[in-house]
């Protein structure tokens, strides 16, 4: 499904997180956002799964600004991993994957034999199966990414968003989690703080600073020394791996300069 | 989305009872609790005497007559409409809770706590005391059930900052206004120069099922019936509440407006029940900590287990209000509060862990 951010905005007071963002995000693309703390990133994902509304321009999902259409309509379509959340309920894994399937059910509906198959494949894709009756409250940090990437899942949305879901994972359910969104072949927007991660699995990476997109396109378009140097204010080499031919970034670990 | 992945099974079973027999259980409870409640009194009855009577009404052919016609009315119109109200209200008061707790996202919600029972004391203390007759028969009910709106709203507005409403926040609000409000309700009795409406309206504020008739439980039960089954419809989006406003939202739900919805829908049954039986605490907070101890926290599968569970739960405590120092007769509010109190404190201590 393509997704269009059109001139959006957000404003709280006189600031602005989000500044005249305009990104179109084609069917099946995956695009990774990346920049500094504070740049916006979240803000502007928010924008995209109906949380916060943009106090100027439009997201337009396979044509509808999704701000007009019910939210239910866009929960069928795209699906939202966010950063781990957690109550005091006694939740298991299970119930929790299964809220995925909320979107497709009206009143008094129960779970039918195929919510129940997509339930559990979702379970078994990330490595959770063995948890399902366990108490999501005391899962490691990791896991619980890992079952609310399961619950996203079981959204059978056409397009997701994910904000850092793969902070909390060792490197091994790191890149299973993003080998498994790229799989799916679904349109999806991804935050990553890790660069490295962002140039061997997105198809183009939009770079934010200050609220604003200062650069947009490939890995190796985007991913320059002077960029990093601009944008993060780190020294880096960037290199393309011999194996696997995308850009990879070095820090200077010494050289990083701090300007405050 | 590609297929699924052939074979993929979930390992185990739910741990626990399975639900189906989790609720037979319940249903037995309440139905020997029912029973020993219209049995236990001044004049004693045998449980089979209970049944074979209730039986008869239902169909003169299902059992023979062997008893007098005093028995009949004890059972009829003294005993039974009182255990049914206590059914209801604790049902009632159970799921209310469960509701609340899902809409706050904070375990420790109860109607009691929010302030709600003291908006509806004090309209219904306002009636009593300045013997309002504005709606009729139904004054004291409307006036109980306008005082929990009242009370509900205001402290949901006190709760919100900034478009949230955060839960530490809730909770002191709801202490907060359920103190000014019982200050105002004691303040209202206490002024009343007629002794006669002083002791109705402390025993009313005390929370009791005396004097139940079978006019004073249509209404609530009702009600009650009304708002489990508007839960029960909603109990997908309420387990969304528990994710979270954001997972929510992204879940399809409209959450401050579903919110607000709930929020009326759940005044509208506390200030039903608390207009005819008083306040009567701590069941809407334990029954559903019980349940999802034994089932999980689905309100799909949680509400018709709370919904029993608190049935029998104020159906016994009823039973032993009023046959515990016969005659007298305890407020079931105080029973409730001696059952409650600890368990709450052993809920406290356990989380913090």
């Amino acid at each position: 499904m393509k997704l269009i951010v059109e001139d959006v905005s957000v404003q709280i007071g006189d600031r602005y997180l989000v500044s005249d963002v305009s990104l179109e995000v084609a069917d099946g693309e995956v695009l990774g956002v990346a920049g500094p703390n504070g740049a916006g990133k979240s803000t502007l994902l928010r924008t995209l799964y109906r949380v916060r509304r943009p106090t100027s321009g439009r997201v337009l999902l396979d044509g509808e600004d999704i701000w007009k259409m019910p939210a239910g309509w866009l929960a069928r379509r795209l699906a939202a991993v966010l950063q781990e959340s957690s109550g005091d309920f006694e939740l298991t894994v299970y119930d929790v994957v299964a809220m995925g399937r909320t979107p497709h059910k009206r009143a008094f509906d129960g779970d039918n034999a195929g919510d129940k198959a997509i339930i559990a494949d979702a379970l078994d894709r990330l490595d959770v199966a063995g948890l399902a009756y366990a108490p999501f409250d005391r899962l490691s940090g990791g896991e619980k990414q890992r079952v609310l990437i399961a619950r996203a899942l079981a959204q059978q949305p056409a397009t997701m968003v994910l904000d850092e879901p793969t902070n909390h994972l060792d490197l091994r359910h790191q890149l299973d989690a993003l080998n498994l969104v790229s799989a799916l072949g679904v349109t999806a927007v991804v935050a990553l703080h890790d660069l490295n991660m962002a140039a061997a699995f997105c198809d183009r990476i939009c770079v934010m600073d200050g609220g604003r997109v200062v650069a947009l396109g490939t890995p190796a378009e985007v991913l320059t020394p002077a960029l990093l140097s601009d944008v993060y204010r780190v020294e880096a080499d960037v290199a393309m791996h011999p194996k696997t031919g995308v850009p990879h970034v070095t820090l200077h670990t010494g050289g990083s300069r701090v300007t405050n | 989305m590609s297929d699924l992945t052939a074979g993929a099974v979930l390992p185990a079973r739910r741990p626990g009872l399975p639900y189906a027999v989790v609720i037979v259980l319940l249903l037995a409870l309440l139905g020997a609790a029912g029973t020993a409640a219209i049995a236990a009194g001044s004049v004693a009855l045998p449980a089979e005497q209970v049944w074979s009577i209730l039986l008869h009404r239902i169909h003169p052919a299902l059992a023979d007559q062997t008893w007098t016609a005093v028995r009949e009315t004890i059972v009829m119109d003294v005993r039974l409409p009182r255990v049914l109200l206590a059914a209801v209200i604790g049902a009632g008061l159970s799921v209310c809770g469960m509701a609340l707790q899902a809409l706050v996202r904070n375990p420790l919600a109860d109607p009691m706590l929010l302030g709600v029972s003291s908006g509806a004391s004090v309209g219904a203390v306002t009636v009593v005391v300045f013997s309002l007759t504005v709606f009729g028969a139904f004054s004291l009910p409307i006036a109980a059930f306008l005082g929990a709106l009242a009370a509900l709203v205001a402290v949901y507005f006190l709760a919100r900052s900034g478009g949230r409403m955060t839960t530490v926040r809730l909770v002191l609000a709801g202490v907060a206004m359920a103190e000014v409000l019982s200050a105002v309700a004691s303040f209202l009795v206490v002024t009343s120069n007629d002794p006669h409406k002083t002791q109705s309206a402390v025993r009313w504020m005390l929370g009791g099922l005396a004097g139940t008739t079978w006019t004073t439980v249509w209404i609530p039960a009702a009600a009650v019936l009304a708002g489990t089954v508007v839960l029960l419809a909603v109990s997908r989006p309420l387990n969304l509440l528990l994710a979270g406003e954001e997972a929510a939202s992204s879940l399809g739900l409209d959450v401050h407006r579903f919110r607000a919805a709930l929020f009326v829908l759940v005044a509208m049954m506390i200030g039903t029940i608390v207009a005819v039986s008083g306040a009567i605490g701590f069941v809407g907070l334990i029954m559903p900590h019980v349940v999802r101890l034994l089932i999980g926290a689905d309100h799909r599968r949680a509400l018709p287990a709370t919904a029993l569970l608190g049935a029998a739960f104020l159906v016994m405590a009823d039973l032993v209000a009023r046959t515990l120092i016969t005659p007298e007769e305890i407020p079931v509010g105080i029973i409730t509060a001696l059952v409650g109190g600890p368990f709450f404190l052993w809920l406290m201590r356990r989380r913090s862990k």
